[in-house]
């Protein structure tokens, strides 16, 4: 029977799907953070979640309103320092996916969290800033973007870039890993040239056309030549899903999942 | 060797106007009765170090402790902004604040750096980033045994690291359990320490390799029970979220923001006092 389900579940449920068993991802609070857990409660049970708090393979009951919940260090299998997680386990290359979201992205996969409008030193909108994106983009194998599709999130232009990853091979500064490789939204899957860096259009959830992407993306999109749809979520996804939300909203107290902000 | 004693004092005796503070604890164990103690103080022109200034540093920001805010992260977890940290940032209300941004594995770095007594931090970060270009401090060198660039930036030696803990004995040995985020190297990077406490016990009772401050690095030991609220205390009380998602409310608004802060933390004498008067408001509410 089919069932009806959100873009913002598929979106989770796309981002869930490319977790393969056994990666070792370093998770950003909250899609990210869901995504990564329905992949754990899902098809790959041994996903192991490394939160910047030093939470090493994290096993949440419910979703963590912050990525320094009690919950984190409970389930655990060693719980670190915060200067170890970035320096061991991040920068020494033991990171698979670096699993972010972002205010604004731009069609290589960099981030912006710091502001918009105005200048730096004075801008219209202060956001909360860098956080461990920076060196998650470079150290990490590669990285993974997930967020809500519109103009005003992907831009032709970045109002301040606080992440790239992205490899200038005319420089001697280094990123370690392939940088942003993938772009998952509730519209769309991108997935980045290896040659231009570019994301392309690869993958579009079931119903969406190329023209709507194309409306809500501010730069001039590239599309596959093997442009593909999506799998609908499958019952036993959005029911895992929808428990884990059911199981946070229980516990966190109230009707908001934390599924949106961190 | 640290001194036991109650928070107000060690407040008043090394938290200077003008001084370097960190204070640290990253999303569990914030020291929000030491923040809300320098706020009672009203000591200005601070410059606030902290990797994740939450609710605790848009307090002392909203009310005028900061002239400058070192940081990598500046939100309120799983809720969203900081008003006045932002309207601080956008507008220099209530008097204009300077930052100076990194990142955290920056921040972390820097605070090893401080605490192994080395003048500089050393990482693989910022690649492509914008954030060098308006922070001075970071900087870039090439290897000199691989030539690859690296960047730098500037130890972190606060005048004083406050802390929250769980426990301390007698002799002011500290142990910090659960999520230790970056609180050792904040207190061994700083010149004077004070850690806040849960409890101060006859038995630390502490696991061979634990995370344990020993008393004679830190300046002050002060208990105060429930001193990070609303953040967590592992083994003792989980996070209030209600009211990380209230203070969403007080914080969007600079007049309700200072009449909320005057009525109950400069309003109250202590910690204990403030939230005896958040208890009875929940009852009363």
């Amino acid at each position: 029977m089919e069932q009806s389900y959100s873009p913002a579940e598929m979106m989770t449920v796309a981002a869930a799907r490319g977790l393969g068993n056994g990666t070792v991802c370093f998770v950003g609070i909250g899609i990210p953070s869901a995504a990564a857990n329905l992949a754990r409660l899902t098809h790959a049970p041994d996903v192991v979640l490394i939160y910047e708090s030093g939470t090493i393979g994290a096993k949440p009951t419910v979703l963590p309103l912050s990525i320094g919940d009690g919950e984190l260090a409970d389930t655990a299998d060693t719980v670190v320092s915060v200067p170890e997680i970035f320096r061991y386990w991040l920068q020494g290359g033991r990171v698979d996916v670096g699993f972010l979201g972002a205010a604004q992205v731009d069609k290589y996969g960099r981030l912006n969290t710091t502001m918009i409008g105005g200048s730096y030193e004075q801008p219209k909108l202060r956001l909360p800033g860098a956080g461990g994106a920076p060196e998650i983009a470079t150290s990490a194998k590669e990285v993974w973007i997930v967020l809500h599709h519109s103009k005003r999130a992907l831009v032709e232009r970045l109002a301040f870039v606080t992440s790239s990853g992205f490899v200038d091979k005319s420089s001697s500064t280094h990123a370690r890993g392939r940088g942003p490789t993938t772009l998952v939204t509730d519209l769309c899957v991108m997935r980045s040239d290896p040659e231009t860096n570019e994301l392309v259009l690869t993958t579009l959830h079931p119903g969406v056309t190329v023209e709507q992407v194309q409306q809500e993306t501010g730069w001039s999109l590239r599309i596959a030549e093997n442009l593909s749809v999506n799998a609908e979520p499958t019952q036993e996804e959005l029911h895992t899903l929808r428990d884990l939300y059911e199981r946070t909203r229980r516990a966190h107290g109230d009707d908001d999942s934390g599924a949106e902000k961190g | 060797m640290a001194e036991i004693t109650d928070l107000r004092s060690a407040v008043a005796e090394l938290v200077r106007d003008g001084s370097q503070i960190a204070l640290e604890g990253f999303t569990h164990l914030i020291p929000t009765a030491a923040a809300q103690e320098i706020i009672r103080q009203r000591r200005k022109d601070l410059h606030l170090v902290r990797m994740t200034p939450d609710i605790i540093y848009d307090q002392m920001i909203g009310m005028g402790c900061a002239g400058k805010l070192t940081f990598s992260w500046g939100g309120n977890p799983g809720v969203g902004s900081l008003y006045r940290f932002r309207e601080a940032i956008q507008s220099g209300v209530p008097n204009p604040l300077s930052i100076e941004e990194h990142s955290h594995a920056d921040m972390a770095a820097r605070y090893q750096a401080g605490a192994a007594g080395l003048p500089f931090a050393i990482l693989r970060g910022y690649v492509g980033s914008d954030l060098p270009r308006y922070n001075r401090n970071i900087r870039f060198m090439d290897c000199p045994f691989t030539g690859e660039t690296l960047a730098i930036t500037p130890a972190l030696n606060p005048d004083v690291t406050i802390i929250h803990a769980q426990k301390a004995d007698r002799r002011g040995n500290v142990l910090i359990e659960g999520i230790i985020g970056i609180q050792k190297e904040a207190a061994l990077a700083a010149r004077r320490v004070i850690v806040t406490v849960e409890e101060i016990v006859d038995e630390l009772h502490a696991p061979m390799n634990a995370c344990v401050l020993p008393g004679w690095v830190l300046t002050c030991v002060c208990e105060v029970p429930g001193g990070a609220h609303p953040s967590y205390t592992h083994g003792y009380y989980e996070r209030d979220n209600a009211f990380c998602k209230r203070w969403d409310g007080i914080s969007r608004d600079m007049t309700v923001f200072t009449e909320w802060m005057s009525r109950n933390v400069l309003g109250t004498a202590s910690f204990a006092e403030f939230q005896a008067r958040l208890a009875a408001e929940r009852v009363g509410a």
